[in-house]
């Protein structure tokens, strides 16, 4: 199946709740609200004829400032890259998330990468997960305030660590 | 009962000890705290970002081009393999074709590339087992190969030798025998290293059945590369999504069952291998032409052209001052690097500089479970499984 | 030691400085912190081709309290200060620092937010390498200017 029929067929089992669609030297991305993710993601997977089964990665997308066509009504984004390891064609699914006090819901019961990817999304943007057991910065130190790429952080801004972190263990080792 | 026969168990407590980030075994910039019951990891925890430099926003803050040094400095085990694919990404988004001999540079470096990583994984991960000698052989190999790559491109390791539409300098006469030559005397150092640990006792007792990926944990950890290919999973994207030729040459995925620290040293050594037959056949492939393509947007003119007429310099004026710009849009391009599956997600708004960069890398994947795989192990097993991954910090905190 | 405070004539006082310094030079025990690309560059030094063995410094040793020279190579970011500088603490005088390469003596061309621009923000540095990587010849250059520096120091400094 090609990336454009994949489309299709989510728009037409989504119908209205497709937020935006997009395609690009053969690539196609839908962009839904944080409320439809995991219904998606599990009818992506879970369908034969798509079986799209394997998350490659989740990153982040600030787009404050960017010069749009028309109005976004959602300043951050979460772009979900998708793979199919039987049939060999790739989608992404993209969230739009209107500002950082909205959750979006988080996927590590489904994968279990996601556990970190989504906690370095919090690190650089702010973004809540809900239901992710170990909510921390990964890359950033511990005392570091702030966000470091959203578009309103300045580049040069260091911030300093007085100290190591002590703990790092989790309860069980999943949540690692 | 006190008459000497019923002894009291000793209270005994979890120890919590800390595997810091100045540590042999951990390359430099990982943390674990282990929590251990005697010599056994019941509880596990990673820490990573001890080598966070920032990469997204640099290449946020810079033109494009221009990121072709900090993509080398990703996985700086074979570092062409990186800015080869940064360069890959903006052709597919601009949507111009590289010429052939440029490719075929591009999948010999690449390879190139592929050999030294795997050589130092390896030598590394059998000095963390006490194995100091096969670290010479495979070193003395690496410094083989630096010659090369100093002959084409003028530097050892960050060579910064591609550039968007093409590569930036051709190999010299003689250049390709060296090559040759170079990559037969690879069997013999593989051969040498691997007759020394492949039967050995020691090396088998503490390889086998250590730090073991199954394909479930594979699937869900996303886990890509040798670490994949060792479960027994044939996932190579040089196979599945070919790009620079790759599908006119003739070269195996190597794969084993078990997914053990034994079977990724195994799968190392024959990816060796089918590196060689690839560099092999794109020597004997390669064609005489250009090697940038001739596009004024995204190439610069030649030298003559810049210094003698006027649409040469404005051309290499705009090319240098004013950056090239692709169209607005996002995309997601991926190749197989040393460790895995390196994926770019650009989000361009039509500027010079890239709106958002977000670098997908193979060792985040394949590092997430290691505390999974350690519970449960002892701590030496810990050291073994840690190398064998091929956790390359560069690539993992960007 | 305390003998050359006692010593009231210079002569002695040189010839045993010397001698110390020529033991403390000939045979330096390099802590390799490394983090980056450097480090790779610096495993070229220790292996055959660019011996540091003859220099005497080869066995490296990874506990700081057991090392004199204290080699950085890489980048140094804001949650490996602290680490750094613990490490530095840790290791008895007399001691040397090398900052290898661009990132460690200058921040490289990493301006921003998680890098510190040089370790010398941290730690007093003896000898900056340039490069990015420096080659292996570059690090035993610095090499070699520590042992010109060991050479003319007094014993009586270190206390």
């Amino acid at each position: 199946m090609t990336e454009s029929d994949i489309l299709t067929k989510v728009k037409a089992r989504f119908g209205a709740r497709v937020l935006a669609e997009y395609s690009f030297r053969g690539q196609s991305a839908v962009t839904v609200a944080p409320e439809t993710l995991r219904e998606l993601l599990v009818f992506l997977r879970d369908d034969v004829e798509i079986a799209l089964d394997w998350l490659m990665d989740v990153g982040g997308v600030d787009y404050l400032g960017y010069p749009d066509d028309d109005d976004r009504e959602w300043r951050f984004e979460v772009a979900y890259q998708l793979y199919s390891m039987k049939l060999n064609h790739r989608f992404r699914v993209k969230v739009g998330v209107r500002d950082d006090s909205v959750e979006v819901p988080s996927v590590w019961d489904l994968w279990a990468i996601a556990n970190w990817e989504e906690r370095e999304v919090y690190d650089m943007f702010g973004i809540r997960f809900a239901g992710h057991p170990n909510l921390r910065r990964i890359l950033c130190h511990d005392e570091f305030v702030g966000h470091a790429l959203r578009k309103d952080y300045p580049i040069n801004k260091r911030q300093k660590l007085s100290q190591p972190s002590e703990i790092i263990l989790c309860e069980k080792v999943e949540w690692a | 009962m006190n008459d000497g026969t019923h002894v009291q168990p000793i209270p005994t407590e979890l120890l919590t000890i800390n595997v810091g980030p100045a540590h042999p075994a951990t390359h430099g910039t990982l943390r674990l705290q282990l929590q251990l019951d005697g010599e056994t990891i019941v509880n596990a925890g990673a820490e990573i970002g001890y080598l966070h430099r920032g990469y997204e926003k640099q290449c946020e803050n810079t033109f494009y081009q221009l990121v072709i040094p900090y993509a080398e400095r990703l996985n700086y085990m074979g570092p062409v393999n990186n800015s080869n694919a940064w360069c890959h990404a903006l052709e597919q988004f601009l949507g111009v074709d590289v010429p052939a001999r440029a490719q075929a540079l591009r999948v010999i470096t690449s390879e190139m590339g592929r050999i030294i990583d795997h050589a130092v994984c390896m030598g590394t991960n059998l000095v963390d087992l006490g194995a100091l000698t096969n670290f010479w052989y495979m070193y003395n190999y690496r410094e083989k190969i630096y010659d090369l790559y100093e002959e084409l491109t003028g530097a050892r390791m960050m060579v910064n030798y591609p550039r968007i539409g093409g590569v930036s300098m051709d190999a010299p006469d003689g250049w390709f025998e060296s090559l040759l030559k170079v990559v037969d005397e690879m069997a013999e150092a593989v051969g040498e290293v691997r007759a020394l640990i492949q039967k050995n006792r020691i090396f088998i007792d503490r390889t086998v059945g250590v730090g073991v990926i199954t394909k479930e944990l594979a699937v869900s950890h996303s886990v890509t590369g040798p670490c994949l290919r060792a479960a027994g999973i044939p996932y190579d994207v040089r196979k599945a999504q070919p790009y620079w030729g790759y599908e006119n040459y003739q070269f195996d995925v190597p794969t084993a069952q078990n997914g053990d620290t034994y079977d990724r040293f195994m799968v190392r050594f024959a990816e060796m291998e089918q590196s060689v037959r690839i560099i092999k056949q794109a020597v004997a492939k390669i064609a005489p032409g250009p090697i940038m393509v001739e596009d004024h947007l995204v190439a610069l003119p030649p030298k003559d052209k810049v210094y003698n007429t006027m649409e040469g310099l404005i051309n290499h004026f705009k090319l240098i001052m004013h950056g090239i710009r692709p169209p607005k849009g996002e995309l997601y391009s991926a190749t197989e690097g040393g460790c895995g599956e390196l994926g770019f997600y650009i989000v361009s708004d039509g500027s010079p500089s890239a709106w958002r960069v977000r670098i997908r890398p193979p060792c985040f994947a394949n590092y997430s479970l290691f505390p999974k795989i350690i519970t449960g192990g002892m701590v030496a097993d810990a050291v073994a499984a840690l190398g064998s991954i091929n956790v390359i910090a560069g690539e993992l905190d960007r | 030691m305390g003998l050359e405070s006692n010593l009231s004539q210079p002569f002695l006082a040189t010839r045993l400085d010397e001698v110390i310094n020529w033991g403390r030079k000939y045979s330096m025990w390099p802590m390799p912190f490394g983090t980056a690309c450097c480090a790779i560059e610096f495993m070229g030094v220790v292996s055959g081709r660019f011996d540091v063995s003859r220099f005497g410094a080869e066995l490296v040793r990874f506990s700081p309290r057991q090392a004199d020279l204290l080699l950085v190579m890489g980048t140094i970011t804001q949650k490996q200060a602290p680490v750094l500088k613990q490490i530095y603490d840790q290791m008895p005088n007399p001691k040397w620092v090398v900052s290898m390469g661009a990132c460690a003596s200058s921040g490289g061309f990493y301006d921003n937010y998680s890098v510190v621009q040089g370790i010398d923000e941290i730690i007093p540095v003896d000898v900056y390498v340039a490069g990015c990587p420096p080659r292996p010849e570059n690090v035993l250059g610095a090499i070699v200017k520590i042992m010109e520096k060991i050479s003319t120091e007094k014993a009586a400094e270190w206390r």
